[in-house]
C-alpha cells in the first residue's frame, strides 16, 4: 500500500489545480447554507441545532458528490492517462484507494468549511454539541459512501456525463428508499418489507448520527457500501 | 530480457494479436513495424501488463508479467502512444509524481534523477510550465523523460518520434541510441528510415502475426532492386549488351527500361566490378552508371499489402 500516498497527493492537489474545485466548494457552501436557512427555515424553528442542515445533506450530496466523483476514472480513461498509471508499478487497488481517499478528503474539506454554521448556532443559543459532532462524523462517513458509488460508476465509462447520470440515479434511489414520502406511498406493503427497503437508504442510517447516536449497524452500512463499491471498481478496472 | 511467447489477444471475434513470438536482449533495439491495426500497440500493451493477453506469456527478466506485474513494471519504462500525461501538472510536478511512484525515497537521489532526465530530454526551459501548455514535441519529450527516469533495463516506446519535427526526431533518436548499450529497447514506428537508422533488428507484424524478424540489412536484401544496377551507354546496341550481360553466371536478369539497362544480380550479391570489367572488355562506353538506392518501403509494401 506504499503507492497510495503519491496517488492521493497527486489527485488531492489536482482538485485545486483547476478553478472548478473552487467553484464547486463555493456553490456547495452556498447551497448547504441556503437550504438550511431558507428551505429548512432555520430561524423559524427557534432551536439551536443543525438538524435541518443534516436533513438536507443526502439530497445535496446526491448531486454534488456525483459531480466530484464523475471524473475519478472516466477522465483518466478519456485522456488515456490510466494507461500510464497502470504501467507504473502500482496495484490497481492502490490506485483506486488513493484516488478515492483524495476525493473523500476534498469533500471533507467542503463539509468542514461549513463551520460558520457551528459558530452561528453557538452564538445564537446553547446547542447540544453531541449530535452536532456525531452528525458531522456521520455526514463525512456518508459522503464516503456516496463517493465510492461514484468511483464505481466512473470506472464503467469514459464519459463523465454518463458517469454523473448513473451515480445520481443510484444515489437518489438510495436516498429515496428511506424518504417518508416514499414509505407512505408503499404503505400497502407489509411493514417488514418497508423496513427492509428503507434499511438500504442513506437517510435511514444517517438519522441516528444526526440525533447524536453512533450505532454499529449504521457504521457497518456506510463502511460496507463503500467497501463493496470500491471492490467493484477494482474488479472493473482489472478486466 | 524480454521474451514474448505465443501471445494471443482476441477482442470479441477479432484476433488482434495471433501467436506472436520474439525475444529482445540487452543491447538490442527492436523496431516494431506494421500497418495501422496490425497489433503493434496491443502487443506492446501486453508486454507492459496494461492489457491482459487471451493466451501466451510475456517474461521480462525471467518474470511473468501477469504473475509478477509490479516487479515487471519496475523493470520497464513505457512511453504510450500520443503521450497521455496529466496535463494540469507542471513538468517538474509530474516527474516528481513518477519518481515517488517509482520508489525514489532519498530526496537528493530523486532530484538528481529528475535533473538528469531534464538535461537528457532538454526540458530545463519548461520545468515549471504546465504540461497542457507545451507543444507536441515537448509533451513527447516529457513522456520519454518519465519512461527513462528510473533507468530501466527494458524500454517500450510506442511511436516515440510521432509528431516531432525533423530536428526533434534526430535528437530523440540520438538519445535512444545512447541508451541502447545496456538496455533492451522495443520501439514501434511508421517511419521506415527510422528503422534503418536506429534498430538492430526489425519485426514486421501484419494481421496480428509476425511476418518478418531479421536485421534491417537482411530485410533490405529482400528489396528487388538490392544491388541492382541501372546503366546507360553512349553508342552500344542495348540488345547486344543485354544479351552479353545476361550470359554472365552471376546475373539473374537484365531488362531494357526507358533507354537504360537494368541488371539484377543472383543472390543479391554486388556486381559493380564485374559489370564495369565486362563493359570495358567489350568496349561498351558507359555514360551513366547507378546503383539504385533501396529502402524498406517496397519490402514493407510487398510483405504487408
Amino acid at each position: 500500500m506504499t503507492q497510495v500516498l503519491p496517488i492521493f497527493k497527486r489527485e488531492f492537489f489536482g482538485y485545486f489545480r483547476s478553478p472548478v474545485a473552487y467553484v464547486f466548494l463555493i456553490v456547495f457552501l452556498v447551497v448547504s447554507s441556503g437550504l438550511t436557512f431558507y428551505v429548512g427555515q432555520f430561524f423559524d424553528a427557534r432551536v439551536a441545532s443543525l438538524s435541518t442542515f443534516f436533513t438536507m445533506q443526502p439530497w445535496i450530496y446526491t448531486f454534488f458528490i456525483s459531480a466530484v466523483g464523475m471524473r475519478l476514472w472516466a477522465e483518466e480513461k478519456r485522456s488515456g492517462t490510466w494507461e500510464l498509471l497502470f504501467t507504473l508499478p502500482v496495484r490497481i487497488r492502490e490506485a483506486v484507494i488513493g484516488k478515492y481517499l483524495a476525493g473523500w478528503a476534498f469533500i471533507t474539506t467542503g463539509i468542514l468549511l461549513t463551520f460558520p454554521l457551528l459558530l452561528t448556532v453557538g452564538y445564537l443559543g446553547d446547542p447540544d454539541w453531541g449530535p452536532i459532532f456525531t452528525g458531522y462524523f456521520g455526514s463525512i462517513l456518508m459522503a464516503g459512501s456516496f463517493l465510492a458509488v461514484c468511483s464505481f460508476t466512473s470506472a464503467i465509462t469514459k464519459n463523465q456525463v454518463i458517469s454523473f447520470v448513473i451515480s445520481v440515479v443510484i444515489n437518489l434511489c438510495l436516498v429515496f428508499l428511506g424518504w417518508s414520502v416514499l414509505t407512505d406511498l408503499i404503505s400497502f406493503l407489509p411493514v417488514s418489507w418497508i423496513d427492509a427497503l428503507s434499511n438500504f437508504s442513506y437517510s435511514t442510517h444517517f438519522e441516528g448520527f444526526s440525533r447524536g447516536m453512533v450505532i454499529f449497524e449504521d457504521l457497518a452500512f456506510f463502511l460496507s457500501l463503500s467497501f463493496i463499491s470500491l471492490l467493484l471498481t477494482v474488479i472493473i478496472l482489472e478486466r | 530480457m524480454i521474451e514474448v511467447q505465443s501471445l494471443h489477444k482476441r477482442y470479441g471475434t477479432i484476433n488482434a494479436v495471433n501467436g506472436v513470438n520474439f525475444e529482445v536482449n540487452r543491447g538490442e533495439i527492436l523496431g516494431f513495424l506494421g500497418p495501422n491495426g496490425a497489433g503493434k500497440s496491443t502487443t506492446m500493451k501486453m508486454i507492459t501488463g496494461f492489457v491482459r493477453p487471451t493466451s501466451g506469456t510475456v517474461l521480462v527478466d525471467g518474470l511473468d508479467v501477469q504473475e509478477h506485474s509490479v516487479p515487471v513494471k519496475e523493470r520497464i519504462g513505457y512511453m504510450p502512444e500520443n503521450g497521455p500525461i496529466y496535463g494540469e501538472m507542471t513538468v517538474v510536478e509530474f516527474l516528481n509524481f513518477i519518481a515517488d511512484i517509482r520508489g525514489f525515497s532519498d530526496p537528493t537521489q530523486k532530484e538528481d534523477a529528475i535533473d538528469h532526465v531534464c538535461d537528457l530530454c532538454r526540458l530545463n526551459s519548461v520545468r515549471h510550465q504546465s504540461i497542457e501548455t507545451l507543444s507536441k514535441g515537448y509533451k513527447q519529450r516529457v513522456g520519454f523523460a518519465q519512461a527513462v527516469l528510473h533507468d530501466p533495463p527494458a524500454l517500450i516506446l510506442d511511436e516515440p518520434t510521432d509528431g516531432l519535427d525533423p530536428n526533434q526526431k534526430k535528437e530523440v533518436r540520438k538519445i535512444i541510441r545512447a541508451m541502447a548499450k545496456d538496455k533492451a529497447i522495443v520501439l514501434s514506428t511508421h517511419i521506415l528510415e527510422e528503422v534503418t537508422a536506429l534498430c538492430t533488428r526489425v519485426i514486421i507484424i501484419a494481421n496480428g502475426k509476425v511476418i518478418a524478424d531479421e536485421s534491417p540489412e537482411s530485410l533490405l536484401q529482400r528489396n528487388k532492386h538490392f544491388n541492382a544496377l541501372c546503366i546507360r551507354f553512349e553508342e552500344a546496341d542495348l540488345e547486344v549488351v543485354k544479351k552479353g550481360i545476361k550470359e554472365l553466371p552471376e546475373i539473374a536478369n537484365a531488362e531494357i527500361n526507358d533507354g537504360a539497362l537494368e541488371v539484377f544480380p543472383k543472390n543479391k550479391q554486388s556486381i559493380d566490378n564485374l559489370i564495369l570489367k565486362t563493359c570495358r572488355d567489350n568496349e561498351w562506353a558507359i555514360s551513366h552508371f547507378e546503383k539504385r538506392p533501396v529502402g524498406l518501403d517496397e519490402v514493407f509494401w510487398e510483405l504487408t499489402a
